[in-house]
Formats: structure tokens, sequence, C-alpha cells
């Protein structure tokens, strides 16, 4: 499969990154560049391999579910980029 | 006379609890080098006074029971430090000051270290030479006639313990950013089993590989950290549930009867005789130490690095969605936003990170889901499968760490993949999840440090670090850069 323009522009919509005509161009060139070389998985006979996602063998630890004090509003507003004393801020997103 | 900053972890640490050095000597002797090595740009963010100050404070009150009581002690810039600029070398997290601490530095300072500062590395760990990092490229110590690149992502911090700007540190590994600057640098690196050490509060960049590990000076000094920084831990659902283990204590250099497998499909195509001679030289000194070596297969080794390069972005870009210009860090003005979104993810992230974020969000997207990230998960199978085969047969397996020493900077920036071919080595290993070492074993003819690999089993690290320790007690291994820099 190759990369034309319009799929790096629909990727970098999805990725919700500016896209430009410079930085299309290059994109196109390094992302085929990186696809051919992982096209070389075409070789490998992958009938009835089931999918590894991680390699984690223990189940899942559930915990106690219990109240505890953590993460408080006002330490974790103080990274925000605008922000008041009690919520984000953002572009106005209705007219 | 053995300047203070030149000692092994393990030895100042056992200086200051005898009060043969006090902890502001320790301290002061880091500090005033890490002042003097501004070239080598190891540093992101220096703590030097807090860590002058807190030397000050514990000098009087030495507590022997604990593990690094003392020690001064950068890390990598991709743990959450409260209170303490924490960037992943990204110009995304400028200014980010965590108001947590991550599980593994916590454990470090519990155990009496002394930030010393945050090291430098490749932008959201995503690089092989620290070139990608938004605040400039790290030196490495060794040089031929020009600067060569420490390696990555764990540049800084295997610069920093290489020229004694830290007496050890901790970093992570998604595909070899601890073991491959490790070589680069004639330092020692272990990326821990998968599991093995919590993830919380590292920033995350491929969440099923990344590990945080230990780099110092020798293979004593990793056992001791690894004891430190190991254990299961709440907050990660993925930690592992086993016992701690005092890795320090029980390391050994007798390794008689161990089985070691050498994998015929790591001696790729146009790696040089130097590296096969040092390969070789590694096998020598474990048969004389009394082990048997056994050719061993791993079929699909080659397949690694390209399943490795869709899995890695495909998480990544799921990862790295939460830099959105809202909650943390930099902010790109927008009319809307949509385009404040667009604009700060734009601006805020370089090159190889935008590059990745495509690539993953392409193998995820529908239509490409099967012909890709599912087909990469089932060479990932294949690839560990691989792993279980042979440790049916062998106990550890040994290997170089890269292909090649450290290259001159600016080399391979142009080149996405030959660029990612220095992991084609490492990379297997975290697939499988699997721990490993890269121990100094050597110099090339132009006088630069080479690794060899050691991997082992699942959450078998013990073996591992006997393994690594009878080499380097061999081959005594002597750093030979002269302090050009100062």
């Amino acid at each position: 499969m190759t990369i034309t323009k319009d799929t790096v522009k629909k990727i970098s919509k999805l990725s919700r990154i500016a896209s430009n005509e410079k930085f299309e161009e290059n994109m196109i060139k390094d992302l085929n560049a990186i696809l051919k070389f992982v096209d070389q998985l075409n070789e490998v006979k992958i009938e009835n391999i089931e999918p590894l996602a991680s390699t984690v063998e223990q189940e899942l630890i559930k915990r106690d579910d219990e109240v505890k004090k953590m993460n408080e509003k006002k330490d974790i507003l103080i990274n925000s980029p605008e922000e008041n004393d009690d919520f984000y801020v953002v572009p106005k997103v209705i007219e | 006379m053995t300047e203070i900053y030149q000692l092994t972890l393990y030895d100042l640490i056992e200086k200051i609890k005898s009060k043969e050095i006090s902890c502001e000597e320790a301290t002061k002797s880091y500090v005033d080098r890490a002042k003097k090595s501004q070239k080598l740009n190891c540093f992101i963010e220096e703590t030097f006074d807090q860590a002058l100050d807190k030397a000050k404070n514990q000098s009087g009150k030495i507590d022997t029971s604990k593990k690094l009581f003392g020690a001064p002690f950068a890390v990598k810039d991709l743990f959450c430090t409260k209170g303490i600029q924490t960037t992943a070398s990204s110009k995304m997290l400028e200014g980010f000051k965590p108001e947590y601490e991550s599980t593994v530095t916590s454990k470090l300072w519990d155990e009496g270290a002394n930030l010393l500062g945050k090291l430098n590395c490749d932008e959201y760990a995503m690089g092989s030479s620290n070139e990608t990092s938004y605040f400039g490229n790290v030196i490495n110590p060794y040089r031929n006639d020009k600067d060569l690149v420490p390696g990555g992502s764990s540049g800084g911090s295997a610069s920093a313990v290489a020229a004694h700007l830290t007496s050890a540190t901790v970093g992570t590994d998604t595909g070899g950013s601890i073991r491959q600057p490790a070589s680069f640098t004639g330092t020692v690196g272990l990326k821990p089993t998968y599991g093995r050490c919590s993830r919380w509060g590292i920033v995350a960049f491929a969440s099923s590989l990344d590990q945080a590990g230990p780099m110092t000076k020798d293979v004593r000094d990793a056992s001791l950290l690894m004891e430190v920084i190991s254990g299961h831990d709440n907050k990660d659902s993925t930690s592992a549930q086993i016992k701690q283990e005092v890795f320090s204590q029980k390391l050994t250099k007798d390794i008689k009867g161990l089985k070691i497998g050498i994998p015929k499909e790591y001696k790729i195509d146009g790696m040089s005789k130097e590296i096969i001679d040092l390969w070789d030289k590694g096998i020598e000194i474990v048969k004389s130490s009394g082990c048997e070596i056994k050719e061993i297969s791993l079929p699909h080794t080659k397949y690694a690095l390209p399943a490795y390069y869709i899995i890695a972005p495909a998480e990544a870009s799921s990862n790295l969605a939460r830099y959105d210009g809202v909650r943390y860090g930099f902010r790109a003005e927008g009319k809307d936003l949509i385009e404040m979104y667009e604009n700060t993810r734009s601006l805020g992230f370089g090159d190889e990170v935008k590059r990745r974020i495509l690539i993953g969000t392409y193998v995820l997207s529908s239509g490409y889901y099967d012909a890709y990230y599912l087909k990469a998960q089932k060479v990932r199978r294949l690839i560990k499968n691989d792993f279980d085969q042979a440790f049916k047969s062998v106990d550890t397996i040994l290997t170089p760490t890269t292909p090649s020493a450290a290259f001159a900077i600016g080399e391979n920036v142009d080149d996405p993949i030959s660029m990612y071919l220095n992991d084609v080595l490492t990379v297997p290993v975290n697939l499988a999840g699997l721990p490993a070492i890269s121990i100094p074993a050597g110099y090339d003819q132009n006088n630069l440090p080479l690794g060899l690999q050691l991997i082992g089993k699942s959450f078998d690290e013990q073996t591992v670090l006997n393994n690594a320790y009878a080499i380097e007690q061999s081959i005594n291994f002597k750093p030979n850069f002269k302090d050009w820099w100062m």
C-alpha cells in the first residue's frame, strides 16, 4: 500500500496535527519508506497465530473500591495553559 | 587518587555509611563536575542547590538501613518528579510540573538517593541518538575527530553515567533505549522483564513495551539499583505480583554449568568483524567459566524490527492523544477548538514524534488495522514463541548489543530507517517482554566502546546479572576517554 497526499491529509486530520504542503511532502517520503520496510512482514506465515497484545500473563488485579484523596483540583489546574480557579479554558465552542 | 565521582554507586554508599565520605562531599563532587560538563548537554533541569541542601541535612543522620543513602542521582526526564519540571524532552511539556512522583523515582528517594536533576533524552523516548530532543543533542564523552551521539533514547542518562555526572541513573527501554546508549558509552544498562518495575508516573510511549531500568557504572551497581526500583505497584495493573528480590546479595560470578545460547540470526549482514570478534571473546569467557555453549535459532528475528515499527507507533499514537493543549503544557492559538488542537500538536511535537503518530494512526485506521496492526501482533507472538522454544534448552542468550559503535551527530538524521536499524538486536527482547542487559565488552579500532547483550528468561534477572558479572570481571573494561570537554 502507498501513502498519497490525501492519505497524509486524512491521517493528519485524524491525529489532530495541522498539515501543510511541505509537511505533506516530507511525510509522503518518510511514511512510504517506513511502510516499505514493514511490508517485510508479508513474508511471514501467520495463519492460525493468535495476536499478542501484551506479555503479561497474570489476570488484571482488582483493588478495593475505596475513596482516596488524590489529584486535587487546584494542584492539577496549575499546569493548564489557561485556567481560572475552577475550570479549564478552551476557545469558544458555541456561537 | 580516585576522585569521589569515580567511585561506583555501591562503593560510594559503603564509604558514606562508614563515614569515610560525607553526603555533602559526595553531592558536591558530582555537582562540581556536572557544572563543568555543560558541553555534554546531559541535564534539562538541574536541582543542584536542593541536592546540596538535602545532602547537608543527610550528613548528620546517616541511615545505614537505606540502600542508596546519600547517592547523588539524576534521572531521565521521562519520570515524573513532583514539583520539578518534567518534559520528556518535548516542547509540548516545557514547564510542566507534575503534582505527583513516579513510583520508580519514589523508591529511589525512599532509599535515600538525592535528586541532582533531570536528564536529556529523545523526545518522548522516540529515537536512537538523542537527536530528537527539543533541548538539543547530548554529546558522548567518547569521541574520535567529531562529536558523537550517546545513543538513545536514554542518551543524557548514558552520557551522564559515563562522564561521572551522576552516581547511577534510571532510564527507560521500549526498543533498546537503555541498552543501545549503554553500549555506545561503555556503561551497563539493564532492561528488566516487562512488569518487573512499575510504569506509573513515567511518560508513556508504548505501554506494552516500556520498562524502566538501571543504567550504571558496573554490574554490581545495576543489581543494587534493580532491587530498589522493582516490585509490584497497585497503580500499575501490568506490574507483576512477585516477591521482591535482593539481586545484589545473590550476585555471583560462579556461572559454572549455565547453558548459553548463541542465536545464529543475530549475525546480521554487514556486521563488522570487530563486533563478531568481541562476541567470540564473550563466548570464550563464558566457556572458560564452565558454561556450555549452544547454537540456537530465533527464526523470526528479522521481523522483529518491522513488527516493532507498527506496534510501538500504534500505541504511541494512542498514548500521545492526551497532549491537546488543554490540561497541561504547550498551547498554540487557533480560531476554534479543533484548530487549537491541530496547531498545538503541530508546533508542540517534533518531526520524529509526528512521524510516529501518523504511522500509528494509519496502521490503526479502518481498512488497515488487519493488514498492519493485527499482523504485527501475530508476528510478535511468533517472536515470543521463538524465545520460549530457545529457553527450553538454554539459560541465557549472548549477542552483541548494537550493529555498530556510536556514530557522528547528524549522520543518520535524514533517514528514519537507517536510524531504526540501530535497534535491530535489542527490539526482539521488548516484544517478548524479557530481561536483557548490555555490558561494555571492549573497544573498536577508533577506541569507541562496544557492548555485549545477555538475554534471560522472564523474571530471571538474577541469572542475567550473574552471567554479566562473570563476563565483566573477566574483561575488566576500563573507561579510556579524557575529560576533553572541561
